[in-house]
């Protein structure tokens, strides 16, 4: 039984060796196997942990940034125009910026198409008539639609710290990955890496060395008008969070239910706890 | 245990005239009243209780779920988007029914290794070991099916890739494979019949249920000695002791549950699933759901063909081996002693097998390239050997320790080395004596 138990501990050396040896294997900076190149960085965002909530002037700004930067290209399928109210805006704010918005409906009566302002009730348009122009368009890839954008990205985060995470509740892997994106321009890339014509590096990227869109801010570029910095930083900060919105939109309400199922639960554990102490006080088990 | 006739009789007129016509209410008092249990079960006997009220959370759920969800491959995603954004409370009908689906999985597994660990196969209680493990795996057929539906890229590519190991099958494979999809490949005739087969399999669940609880009833729970039930003193009656004891496991799982709902929705789930299928675009790394992980990582370890078996259809029937052992667990395993606790090296090995399918499940979540391949093989070959070898050669050559004479005896044994220790003991060490 010993023997058994050698060999076992002897395997399992083993096993760890090589698997320290994979770890170390030669990292060639100019041709790299494993994407992203650069681990998202990890902002601090308002609706981390379980009180978070929306900081609702900064999902404004983002909006603010979809609207005149990321709109152009990217579609918002699944958000509706009346769904803002979760920005702070009233009713009559909402009709007014939907109304901005020419929306292709039909057919009417006479079986024609048309095109009417927008209503609370629509959807953002979608900025190309179907998703072959949007590929055409964008050298033959269609942009990502951004409703899920938040969720649908995220970098694996490997062991230990998905087990850390479980305790950090930590959740924002979407926005720290499109924040870290949007900032991830602009860097020289290792001397020897081939970069395909038509793309643009970033070591953020995550599943490549390089990605078709190109930079898409630049200082200045959207004016705010709350006095918030007008960089790059700051409108990838808010667009992300914005993001995260438009992806989570319930995401107050879900922690604020939690809280309040986890303390019923805590007290009713405690009752019934007290509870079976009580029953099972008289039996030895 | 139901010995002989049931000498019970409701209190109320309308109770014993439905008694006299039929004996439901006589049924439910002996089953959930006065059936009796042995008095030293710990909280690991509690997953019971869980698994039945994760099997009703799910189906209660799930049904709402239905009525907003749509299985047509061009609106099901959207259709859970809708569920998401606009129906009442649907975010949380949907994380609690996509989370629910893990926990039920994560009780399970704490059921099944309670089992392994306390003997709790052996005669005569092997078909309720089977009938479990029927359970276990329609549990398998509904998860997989159920991440399916909602249509992203991981739906899509995990139903391509595990409806391809039926292809593997010489001479049916194929006829099988296709009969599952409905066609050539992953698409609309597939999703449908996904979407009813989803809807159908947890009322079989249910069914199974049934058989696997009745079983129960007729052999009696087993306990943490192993040793059968003897006299009356070894028991106590269902309500209150367990019902209550059962009710304080079911609610500090829920809390554990909630807090995955509530706070982490997404954290057992894959980003790439919030992207709606594409069947021209192939996703870096496809990754079944964790509970599938372990097997998932026996399939690729095989990598190398055996005589005229090729490495495809050996890690095929190398993951299905792998569930199949279970049903064969309670012929495996040689030894007369039942519980790991009086087994110091069944007892090793069992922790051993535990890490090893914790090891087995992280492979699964890797690529299979480099290292990772021959720690998938070592591991696989463990897992097989922990059921080819170790249990019915333990059996054969451990020296178990001494056992008590009976139920009573251990647990008075207990309590009275608790009362030497700390003269409060009954009282200071409530989590170890379960």
């Amino acid at each position: 039984m010993k023997k058994i138990l050698t060999a076992l501990a002897l395997l399992g050396l083993v096993v760890a060796g090589t698997a320290a040896i994979a770890a170390e294997e030669e990292h060639n900076a100019a041709a790299p196997t494993h994407f992203p190149i650069n681990e998202p960085k990890e902002m601090s965002w308002s609706f981390a942990g379980p009180f978070g909530t929306y900081d609702k002037a900064q999902l404004q700004r983002g909006l603010k940034v979809y609207k005149e930067v990321c709109s152009a290209c990217h579609s918002m399928n699944l958000v509706a125009f009346r769904t803002l109210e979760g920005l702070g805006y009233s009713e009559a704010q909402i009709k007014t910026l939907a109304a901005e918005y020419t929306i292709h409906d039909g057919p009417n009566d006479a079986g024609d198409m048309f095109d009417r302002p927008g209503k609370p009730s629509d959807h953002f348009p979608s900025p190309f008539p179907n998703e072959q122009a949007a590929a055409s368009a964008n050298g033959g890839a269609a942009p990502p639609d951004m409703s899920l954008l938040a969720k649908a990205r995220g970098v694996e985060r490997g062991f230990p710290r998905f087990i850390f995470d479980i305790f950090t509740q930590y959740a924002q892997g979407g926005p720290d990955y499109i924040h870290s994106l949007l900032t991830g321009y602009d860097q020289t890339p290792p001397a020897g890496m081939v970069i395909p014509e038509g793309t643009h590096y970033n070591p953020y990227f995550l599943s490549g060395v390089s990605l078709k869109m190109p930079k898409p801010l630049s200082d200045g570029q959207v004016t705010y008008d709350d006095g918030s910095p007008q960089t790059v930083d700051q409108y990838s900060r808010d667009v992300s969070a914005f993001l995260m919105w438009a992806a989570e939109p319930h995401l107050e309400e879900r922690k604020k239910t939690g809280f309040r199922v986890l303390v019923f639960l805590l007290l009713f554990g405690a009752l019934v706890y007290l509870t079976k102490r009580k029953v099972w006080a008289e039996v030895a088990h | 245990m139901s010995e002989g006739h049931s000498t019970y009789t409701p209190k109320t007129g309308l109770g014993r005239w439905f008694d006299a016509r039929m004996p439901l209410p006589r049924l439910v008092y002996d089953s959930f009243i006065a059936y009796p249990v042995p008095r030293n079960l710990n909280y690991m006997w509690t997953f019971g209780g869980i698994l039945s009220i994760m099997l009703v959370s799910q189906i209660l759920t799930g049904i709402v779920l239905a009525m907003h969800y749509t299985s047509d491959t061009a609106l099901a995603f959207d259709s859970v988007e809708k569920i998401m954004r606009d129906v009442n409370s649907g975010w949380l009908l949907r994380y609690l029914h996509s989370n629910g689906a893990s926990f039920f999985f994560v009780a399970v597994y704490i059921h099944i290794f309670r089992g392994l660990f306390y003997g709790s196969y052996k005669a005569p209680r092997e078909l309720l070991w089977i009938l479990g493990c029927i359970i276990y795996l329609l549990m398998m057929a509904t998860g997989f099916m159920g991440y399916v539906l909602p249509w992203g890229q991981m739906s899509f590519w995990g139903a391509t890739v595990i409806t391809g190991f039926f292809s593997a099958i010489p001479l049916v494979g194929n006829w099988i494979q296709e009969l599952l999809l409905g066609g050539f490949a992953v698409d609309n005739p597939t999703l449908n019949r996904f979407f009813a087969l989803h809807y159908l399999l947890p009322f079989m669940i249910a069914g199974v249920v049934v058989l696997h609880v009745w079983a129960l009833h007729v052999v009696g729970q087993s306990n943490p000695t192993g040793i059968e039930v003897k006299s009356k003193t070894d028991t106590v009656a269902f309500t209150p002791y367990a019902t209550i004891k059962d009710a304080f496991g079911m609610i500090v799982f829920l809390f554990f549950f909630a807090y995955f709902v509530f706070y982490l929705p997404n954290y057992l789930g894959h980003p790439d699933n919030y992207t709606v299928a594409n069947p021209l675009k192939t996703p870096a790394h496809i990754v079944p759901e964790w509970y599938f992980l372990p097997f998932y990582a026996i399939l690729r370890a095989i990598t190398f063909n055996i005589g005229p078996i090729n490495s495809k259809l050996g890690g095929v029937l190398c993951m299905f081996g792998a569930i199949a052992m279970l049903f064969l667990v309670p012929w495996l395993d040689t030894s007369k002693v039942r519980s790991a606790v009086y087994r110091p090296w069944y007892k090793l090995f069992f922790w051993l097998f535990v890490a090893d399918a914790i090891l087995l499940g992280w492979l699964g979540s890797q690529p299979a390239e480099g290292s990772y391949v021959f720690m998938a093989q070592m591991a696989t070959l463990f897992y097989f050997a922990f059921f080819l070898v170790v249990m019915p050669v333990l059996g054969l050559i451990e020296t178990p320790r001494r056992l008590p004479n009976s139920i009573t005896e251990a647990v008075l044994e207990k309590k009275n080395k608790g009362a030497g220790g700390h003269p409060a003991g009954a009282v200071s060490a409530p989590e170890t004596k379960g």
